[in-house]
């Protein structure tokens, strides 16, 4: 397969337009000494070489990645493939990245970190190392998502941490992300904040990136092993979008295997209320940096619907927008409903319970592979497990506990 | 001579220091707005900041964000914003008046015809606050070009180089954020405060606004002792926000009016 050259961000964490730095002053300061200090980490064989154990023995990895043979069978054409990051400890990719940032924030000395979360599986994950490192650490989330998430709020609370309710807003994860911006702007010397998903301000986008991109790297290795080859392609479901981030970076120069990222539709593009930013948003700034925005014709964010608290985000990473604009991946959409029925699909076919986030992934792939021939292989990024969806399907289902 | 020059050079020659109210346009009613600004002036306020709503207002407190729900929940936008700048210039063509907001509106707008309508609607400064200058050279670049002031923040946190950087691009003054944190915030270090703003005056070649921890004639005086302008925002809108809605004027004429007494006790001290 041919290789080209890919070296985004650029010094300043420009993807193309995308990316940058868009904060107010009070954060420069914040930001550039994250900046400085991820990239003494970076070049530190030592720090690699601890992540690398943490992800081992701690988080359980390499995921193994699983040929659904009944699934494929059910749709008639192309083989699909699991990579099963729902096997991680915590149940989700959203460890991976928690993990790394702790451990720098640990090498920086801030005692205290700091989360937002939409579905709770980043808040669940950051409480989780905050425990393991002995942090205190405060996770922001939005009182509707808190609702919707009640079993993965309570988990936070176990492992230690405090659970804030925003109020503000929507009242979902985009609230979320504002009111921790806030807290780390109050609290910076003492304070790191962990975001989880490859938004924000640069280094984030970046950063987050390479923490989660053991994922395609498993991947490059794995599959040869099991198919001889590579696959045709790469499928992962896009909130924020650092699940398919993390298995999409290290397939960029691999020219011959299509990355496909699955938006959020909601009840339809058509209807308004999806999450579906880069499919019908326009390019804005917000959170720390340009990219696709849901947004209205005066440039107000505006709220977003998705069965999947994880995806329910107006914007996307900035490198997903490079991406779709230079064309090396393609975005795509699936509804609320799509994402229910292959929800079920894979409890029925594979005994797999996959989280509402992937489950849109499967969805599409479903659809693609039907319209493939059976020489055809996709992968697909399994991001997390359903556990904490079991009262959102049921309600759906009209069942209650 | 941009008008918000002018009106330091005033104040310079008469000894006195600059008040800048700031209050969120559309707060608490639309119908208020350009009344409330010729409050702000009667009362003696010399510029107007105009808080310009946004939905996701990710570097203020809680109150200004209230105030922004508040407008944002009557319809009003930037569009709306630049009609209100343009009313009250029908009375009041002296006033600076400085929009305060965020990037995206205005990219939405789009730079160029945001400065354009601005200019026209009779704005004199802009202040964007996710905009840090090394986002900034087409914005600034279009600010320059329609007689628009771009104005900056800088923080305890900036760095020397980074003061500097700010001074290339800087117009009108420059907004030393006094306090770690978001606007509303608590205790106020005026030594601390006192300590920056020879340096930052120096590198960047324009007057010094302070802005965060502002609450009373007391804290307006500390500041008015070593800065050349106070700004004083969350307190007015939290006095908007207990009032009765045919009282909005009136309160917060009194507190500008005691904010202004406070600068005035304190001119002659730098």
């Amino acid at each position: 397969m041919t290789s080209t050259a890919y070296d985004l961000p650029d010094a300043r964490g420009h993807f193309g337009p995308y990316g940058g730095v868009f904060v107010a002053e009070t954060l420069i300061g914040a930001l550039d000494e994250l900046k400085n200090a991820y990239a003494a980490a970076a070049a530190d064989p030592a720090f690699a070489a601890e992540f690398a154990y943490e992800l081992k023995h701690y988080v359980g990895r390499p995921s193994p990645i699983y040929h659904a043979r009944r699934l494929s069978e059910r749709c008639g054409g192309a083989q699909i493939y699991l990579k099963r990051e729902d096997l991680n400890h915590t149940g989700a990719h959203k460890v991976n990245n928690c993990i790394g940032q702790a451990m720098l924030a640990r090498r920086m000395g801030k005692k205290r970190v700091i989360a937002e979360t939409g579905a709770g599986q980043h808040g669940v994950a950051t409480a989780t190392v905050a425990a393991r490192y002995g942090m205190d650490c405060v996770v922001y989330m939005g009182s509707e998502d808190m609702r919707r998430q009640a079993a993965n709020v309570y988990r936070m609370k176990l492992l230690g941490a405090e659970v804030r309710p925003v109020e503000s807003g929507s009242k979902t994860l985009k609230d979320a992300l504002n009111e921790a911006m806030r807290d780390w702007v109050t609290n910076v010397s003492d304070t790191f904040y962990i975001i989880g998903t490859v938004a924000g301000p640069h280094p984030y986008p970046m950063m987050v990136r390479d923490f989660q991109s053991i994922i395609g790297q498993e991947s490059i290795e794995q599959m040869p092993e099991q198919i001889g080859r590579q696959p045709d392609a790469v499928i992962a479901c896009v909130g924020g979008g650092s699940n398919a981030m993390g298995i999409f970076h290290p397939y960029i120069p691999y020219a011959g295997v299509r990355l496909i990222g699955v938006e959020a539709a909601g009840d339809g593009v058509d209807t308004g209320r999806h999450a579906a930013s880069l499919t019908a948003g326009r390019p804005g700034v917000l959170h720390g940096n340009r990219t696709y925005l849901l947004q209205d014709d005066n440039g107000q964010i505006i709220e977003t619907h998705s069965i999947s608290a994880g995806l329910d985000y107006p914007g996307v990473g900035p490198e997903h927008a490079w991406l779709k604009d230079c064309g090396r991946a393609e975005y795509v959409t699936v509804t609320d409903s799509e994402a229910l029925a292959a929800f079920h699909e894979l409890c029925l076919l594979e005994g797999i319970i996959p989280a509402l986030e992937s489950s849109h992934a499967i969805a599409y792939a479903t659809r693609l592979a039907s319209t493939l021939p059976a020489d055809q292989v996709l992968l697909v990024n399994l991001s997390g497990r359903g556990d904490k969806d079991m009262h959102t399907v049921a309600e759906k289902s009209g069942i209650r506990f | 001579m941009s008008k918000i020059q002018a009106t330091f050079e005033r104040l310079q020659a008469q000894g006195r220091k600059a008040l800048i109210p700031f209050i969120t346009a559309g707060d608490p009613d639309p119908a208020l707005t350009v009344t409330l600004m010729h409050t702000l002036v009667e009362a003696g306020a010399d510029i107007i900041e105009l808080g310009v709503p946004f939905s996701d207002p990710m570097a203020d407190g809680p109150t200004i964000q209230r105030a922004s729900e508040r407008a944002l929940a009557k319809g009003v936008s930037l569009r709306q914003v630049l009609e209100y700048v343009a009313n009250f210039r029908a009375d009041n063509r002296e006033t600076p008046v400085v929009l305060m907001g965020y990037a995206n509106p205005v990219e939405a707008m789009g730079i160029e015809a945001f400065a354009a309508c601005a200019y026209d609607a009779g704005v004199d400064g802009v202040l964007l606050v996710d905009y840090p200058p090394e986002e900034s050279s087409a914005y600034v670049d279009a600010m320059r070009r329609h007689a628009l002031d771009p104005i900056f923040l800088l923080a305890p946190t900036s760095s020397e180089q980074r003061i500097a950087d700010v001074g290339l691009y800087a117009r009108g003054y420059v907004y030393y954020v006094s306090l770690k944190g978001v606007t509303g915030s608590a205790v106020l270090d005026v030594a601390a405060v006192a300590a920056r703003i020879p340096e930052i005056r120096a590198r960047t070649g324009v007057p010094v606004g302070v802005g965060f921890g502002i609450r009373d004639a007391a804290t307006a005086a500390a500041i008015a002792g070593i800065a050349d302008a106070v700004v004083v925002g969350s307190r007015i809108i939290e006095e908007i926000e207990q009032s009765e809605p045919d009282q909005v004027c009136a309160r917060v004429r009194v507190l500008v009016a005691e904010l202004r007494r406070g600068i005035d006790a304190a001119g002659g001290k730098s």
